[in-house]
């Protein structure tokens, strides 16, 4: 249970929140049309027929993105309805061509599901997923191209959208912000929907409720296409505030849309219940009741990647990776592909098991390279270092070559100049030094010269080792293998 | 030599093959039989420049020895079906100069058969109406006169019937919603076809209730309605309601024989006030089906009295969505009032672009559709359509086919009808059971009324069996030998 509570005049009150998910769904063609579906187009100019709703085109249903929310629906672990009807429903806009948007009511293709949300320190949350239905995209209106006219960009329009929507199981803004994380790590896992809430393929309809602790749900206000995680969790305080202050100053909640003002901070209203739209659903006529077989949800099944639960819990069970580190490197596909990428280059790079480099590997990425990329502002993806690169500097470590020490210098070139390492460590002569002959005879050299810090020593000052260590790593340039060092050193200071 | 435009589809398919003549020939006759019925009003675009590049095309065609049933043909075309580059605009104002990039399947059927357009048909405004009188060009001329008062055609495919008879065109396409191709056929002594929901593509075909909505035929015959027919049936994959099933030779069916077929006679079809003349033709037509060795089976359709209302609630519930897209946005009409706003653009467009009909229909369909009132209405009609067809689904069980009166009058004068709805509507009383089903269904013109104008029986057929219903057709037709012509006042 989330303690998180509003503290108000007449004492404590708690959040009730429910997500309504709009994920635009991975597809090279639209919901009902064969127009490209692709971000960044010049206006108007993927847009078919029936997307313009030209007179007499029809919708036919495109099957990849039926796929989509199948697999989608599989991934949450909900229940998948083999027959689901596409219903219109009916309103007016300017970039809603057809006059209604071809959505899904009274049967979604998928039912109920669950997100099981990670809010750190291993404490995790289950958040029911009440349905995900697909509905198609409305076009895009721009009021800020002429000072009297609206221009209409129909690209978005009949492009599929899956929306998910979620009980009122969240209680904070971390909790939100959570539920929007796992959801859309999941999506991307599976490849359903690309997550880039700044293109806008995926936003939130946030519904926010107060209420004193074991008191009756309360009225909702939704806050309406907030684009960003961090937008949801300010939305949610600011809203959740004003709703305590109306009630504690003797007012109701009135039941009604708003927007979210990130400039701002604060949300407005957009419409009251009294002028929400009467949409009229009813079945389009246009298209069949949606039907399939087991055997195609078996296949959507089969397609599945290793889901984030699962691939989190393999590597801290079976590779020994931290909580932690399975955690941070699962909660992004792209950190996850690095890590699973460097590690099995470098299980065959020195013929080790897994197991046994897991944990140094994941320290490595969430250490060595998240550090870098992150003082660099860079994303894994546009990582100088690939994982295969990575994977041989490691092994180069593995196999006794270079030191630790030494690999951070090399990562550190290897980073601003994206050269191997393998090249790095020759041209600088960085090859650690193992030989043991030599190291006595460095050994040595430094014991002469030192005189009054042996005696001293000797004397019993133990600690003076560190002394002689250094002194020896110097003249090596911190070459020498100091495991090697520190074996050779000590009996001969010991005399 | 003889009027080329008195010849039938097949008599004309069989000369051209022979190369007794060109389609050239025949589409220059047939052009100046369109101007010169001009007076009926049932085209409202001409295109005869197109039609003789196309004549071209099919004497190309036939030389090569590629000729098909329709190839060299010149027909009308209702305003319904997107013809690209041509006014296609459903007869509303608010389609205003719309010229559509593409072309309907039913249309594209045709012309790659090397059919030849002659223009485009009148039509009540988006097919809503039983007289074409609701159409923006105008209302069209029935070719068949009471003595010296004109008469409605009927409709919605007011056009495709009044150039048909008036031998303006060989044929025409048109649609069937409840009864648009059945209704007007009748009033003009012509054949007219509906098939079986699914059988034809409704891509390009401008919506006006989706689950009703059927493309079809008028011809003045049966033998060309099967060949026209099977010229724009088949599946399409752009439409996921039309049916992947073969397309069987319709033309073939035409056996005349249909001895031993048993032949329904819905009991509720005997309507209380129908003019007399009406049911005694309906017996006529059961006495020749008996005569030709069928078998009359009487049957029971027992909710046939809920059909027209249901129908009044289905249609104009699906009418009201699929009409929003006319909004002045895209194409069309755009009236924007001064310092109006988007608002004001709908109400202003959609104000000047409809009318009073199709108004009318958006009203009670988006009431039906409204919160409150949908299980009421929508939900309660669908119920009832569902006990309509389940009617028919039990007759078909014992019969082959259903014989009943297309309509329950003959052609009336303008106005006679169009200030009251009702009674417009009742027009469609006997078609419109079928339509809810899905069902094919034709009219066949078998005698003429007291005052010299024409009356049809309808014929009905079981689901994907159009064969049954052009076989039983044709005996009618023989059996009715119905040959009389109206005269051509409007030359």
């Amino acid at each position: 249970m989330s303690n998180y509570r509003i503290q108000g005049a007449t004492g404590d009150w708690e959040v009730v929140l429910g997500l309504e998910v709009h994920a635009q769904v991975v597809s090279n063609a639209k919901l009902f049309s064969g127009a490209a579906t692709e971000f960044g187009a010049e206006p108007n100019a993927q847009v078919s027929l029936v997307d313009a709703a030209m007179p007499g085109m029809l919708p036919t249903i495109n099957a990849e993105c039926i796929r989509q929310a199948v697999r989608t629906g599989l991934a949450l672990g909900a229940q998948i309805n083999k027959f689901s009807v596409f219903d219109r429903k009916n309103y007016f806009y300017a970039d809603l061509p057809q006059g209604y948007q071809i959505s899904q009511f009274k049967h979604p293709i998928v039912g109920e599901g669950t997100v099981t949300l990670d809010l750190g320190e291993g404490r995790t949350k289950d958040v029911g997923v009440e349905r995900i239905h697909l509905e198609q995209d409305a076009g895009k209106s721009m009021h800020d191209q002429h000072p009297q006219l609206t221009y209409v960009d129909l690209n978005r329009s009949g492009v599929a959208l899956m929306e998910i929507v979620s009980k009122p199981d969240m209680r904070s803004p971390e909790e939100a912000g959570a539920y929007l994380t796992k959801l859309r790590t999941i999506l991307r896992y599976i490849g359903t929907c690309d997550g880039n809430m700044e293109q806008g393929s995926m936003r939130a309809d946030v519904n926010v409720s107060v209420r004193k602790p074991g008191d009756p749900l309360g009225t909702r206000c939704e806050i309406k296409n907030v684009n960003s995680i961090r937008f949801v969790r300010q939305a949610i305080e600011y809203e959740a505030q004003r709703q305590v202050d109306i009630i504690e100053a003797g007012g109701t909640i009135d039941q009604e849309t708003r927007l979210f003002d990130p400039s701002k901070g604060e949300t407005r209203s957009m419409r009251s219940k009294e002028e929400a739209h009467d949409y009229r659903y009813f079945p389009d006529p246009d298209l069949l009741p949606v039907e399939f077989d087991d055997a195609f949800v078996d296949a959507a099944r089969e397609s599945l990647p290793e889901l984030p639960d699962d691939k989190k819990a393999r590597f801290v069970e079976e590779l020994g990776v931290s909580d932690y580190n399975a955690g941070v490197l699962v909660g992004e596909k792209e950190s996850c592909d690095y890590f699973e990428n460097l590690l099995s280059a470098l299980a065959a790079k020195t013929g080790k098991d897994a197991k046994a480099l897991a944990a140094k590997a994941s320290n490595w990425v969430m250490g060595d390279l998240f550090g870098a990329l992150n003082k660099a502002s860079k994303s894994v993806s546009e990582s100088p270092v690939s994982a295969k690169q990575g994977a041989d500097l490691l092994a180069l470590v593995e196999d006794g070559t270079i030191s630790g020490r030494i690999a951070k210098d090399v990562f550190e070139i290897m980073f601003e100049t994206g050269k191997d390492a393998e090249a790095i460590v020759e041209e600088k002569g960085l090859r650690q030094v193992s030989d043991t002959g030599e190291i006595e005879k460095i050994i040595d050299e430094v014991i002469a010269a030192n005189p009054g810090q042996l005696e001293q020593y000797r004397a019993g000052k133990d600690k003076l080792i560190g002394f002689f260590v250094g002194q020896v790593m110097k003249a090596t340039g911190g070459k020498a293998n100091p495991g090697m060092v520190n074996q050779l050193l000590k009996p001969k200071l010991d005399g | 030599m003889t009027d080329l435009t008195k010849l039938t589809i097949a008599e004309a398919r069989d000369l051209l093959k022979k190369g007794d003549i060109t389609s050239r020939e025949l589409t220059e006759v047939h052009i100046a039989s369109v101007d010169a019925a001009d007076a009926l009003n049932a085209y409202i675009a001409k295109t005869p420049e197109l039609a003789l590049e196309q004549a071209d095309k099919a004497d190309a065609k036939i030389k090569a020895g590629e000729q098909k049933g329709m190839t060299g043909i010149p027909v009308g075309i209702k305003d319904l079906f997107a013809t690209k580059g041509v006014h296609t605009q459903a007869c509303s104002h608010i389609l205003d100069g719309f010229k559509p990039e593409y072309e309907s399947t039913v249309t594209q059927n045709l012309w790659d058969d090397g059919a030849v357009m002659l223009g485009k048909l009148n039509m009540d405004e988006f097919a809503m109406g039983s007289s074409n009188e609701t159409s923006f060009y105008g209302p069209v001329k029935n070719p068949w006169r009471r003595g010296d008062t004109d008469t409605v055609p009927g409709g919605s495919s007011g056009g495709s019937v009044s150039s048909v008879a008036g031998f303006a065109a060989m044929g025409a396409t048109a649609s069937d919603t409840g009864g648009s191709i059945r209704q007007p056929a009748s009033f003009t002594g012509t054949f007219g076809f509906k098939p079986t929901y699914g059988r034809c593509s409704r891509y390009g075909m401008v919506a006006f209730a989706s689950s009703l909505d059927q493309a079809g035929t008028i011809t003045r015959t049966v033998r060309d309605g099967a060949i026209m027919m099977e010229s724009i049936s088949g599946f399409d994959v752009k439409d996921s309601t039309s049916v992947d099933m073969p397309v069987p030779n319709f033309e073939a069916a035409l056996t005349g024989d249909i001895r031993g077929k048993k032949i329904g006679i819905p009991q509720e079809y005997h309507l209380a006030g129908m003019p007399a003349e009406i049911e005694a033709l309906w017996q006529q037509g059961i006495e020749w089906m008996k005569a030709a060795g069928a078998e009359i089976v009487d049957i029971n359709l027992p909710h046939t009295k809920y059909a027209l209302p249901t129908y009044y609630i289905v249609a104009p519930a699906e009418a009201s969505s699929n009409l929003a897209r006319y909004d002045g946005v895209r194409y069309g009409l755009r009236d924007v009032p001064q310092n109006g706003g988007l608002v004001d653009m709908y109400e202003a467009t959609r104000a000047a672009g409809f009318g009073d009909e199709v108004k009318r229909r958006i009203m009670i369909g988006t009431y039906v559709l409204s919160a409150g009132y949908y299980d009421a209405y929508y939900l309660k009609a669908q119920k009832v359509r569902q006990l309509i067809a389940d009617d028919f689904k039990r007759a078909f069980e014992k019969v082959d086919a259903i014989l009943t009166p297309t309509a329950p009058s003959a052609a009336f004068a303008f106005g006679e009808k169009s200030d009251d709805p009702i009674a417009m509507y009742l027009n469609d009383v006997f078609t419109v059971p079928a339509s809810l089903a899905g069902l094919p269904g034709s009219s066949v013109p078998v005698g003429l009324d007291a005052n010299g104008l024409p009356l049809g029986l309808q014929i009905l057929g079981k689901p994907w069996d159009e064969e049954t219903v052009f076989k039983v057709s044709g005996v009618m037709e023989e059996a009715a030998n119905f040959t009389a012509k109206p005269a051509e006042w409007w030359r």
